[in-house]
């Protein structure tokens, strides 16, 4: 086992295990908005530690590049997609006011 | 390392469950829409993954693609639901 398997095992294993504990998250919590939490959060930096887990395994720093893409494309976004669904959630009626703590929309009675 | 990327595929695949039952129980359209934007995102990772796996680099132009169209499935389908949403209010 080289020093490049040894990075490659851990950030791996540590990706996989955010991406289930978020994906538990988003199984057990109780509303939409942290099930939404749950969802982007652990899921983005999963996806960035199995990519930067995969990094080393690269022949070549050209055969790696498709990888940063991949994570800067999720950095960009993640949060546009929740942003977006909470948004939507909310004009639709779907959050419970009473959840939330500050309601700065127009909305907010 | 085929330890390894066993239990990352494992770990993986059990992330991939508990969003699909998230996928099924709902309760609402928003929880199904962000449980798939989440499968494509784990789709991706297992993908990585799996490339790994095999040693091979031509699958990453996959995960560039899988994950744009995630991106755009989901923010069109919030979009969508709320504005069928807004309608039935109106109605």
């Amino acid at each position: 086992m080289t020093a490049a398997d040894a990075v490659t095992a851990v950030l791996l294993l540590a990706g996989a295990g955010f991406c289930a504990v978020g994906a538990l998250g988003m199984l057990r919590f109780p509303d939409l908005l942290s099930r939404l939490h749950a969802a982007t959060k652990p899921q983005t930096i999963g996806l960035l530690l199995v990519l930067a887990g995969l990094a080393p395994q690269a022949d070549s720093v050209a055969s790696s590049t498709p990888l940063l893409l991949v994570a800067v494309f999720q950095l960009i976004t993640a949060p546009v997609t929740a942003q977006t669904i909470a948004g939507a959630a909310y004009r639709a009626g779907v959050v419970d006011p009473a959840t939330l703590t500050l309601d700065e929309t127009d909305r907010a009675t | 390392m085929s330890i390894v990327y066993t239990a990352a595929l494992a770990l993986l695949g059990a992330a991939f469950l508990m969003t699909g039952a998230r996928l099924v129980r709902g309760p609402s359209t928003f929880d199904r829409i962000m449980a798939l934007d989440v499968l494509a995102v784990l789709l991706v990772s297992g993908i990585a993954v799996h490339t790994a796996v095999v040693e091979e680099t031509a699958n990453a132009t996959i995960l560039v693609v899988i994950a744009l169209m995630g991106f755009v499935g989901s923010v069109s389908a919030a979009h969508l639901a709320a504005a069928r949403a807004e309608r039935r209010e109106r109605a």
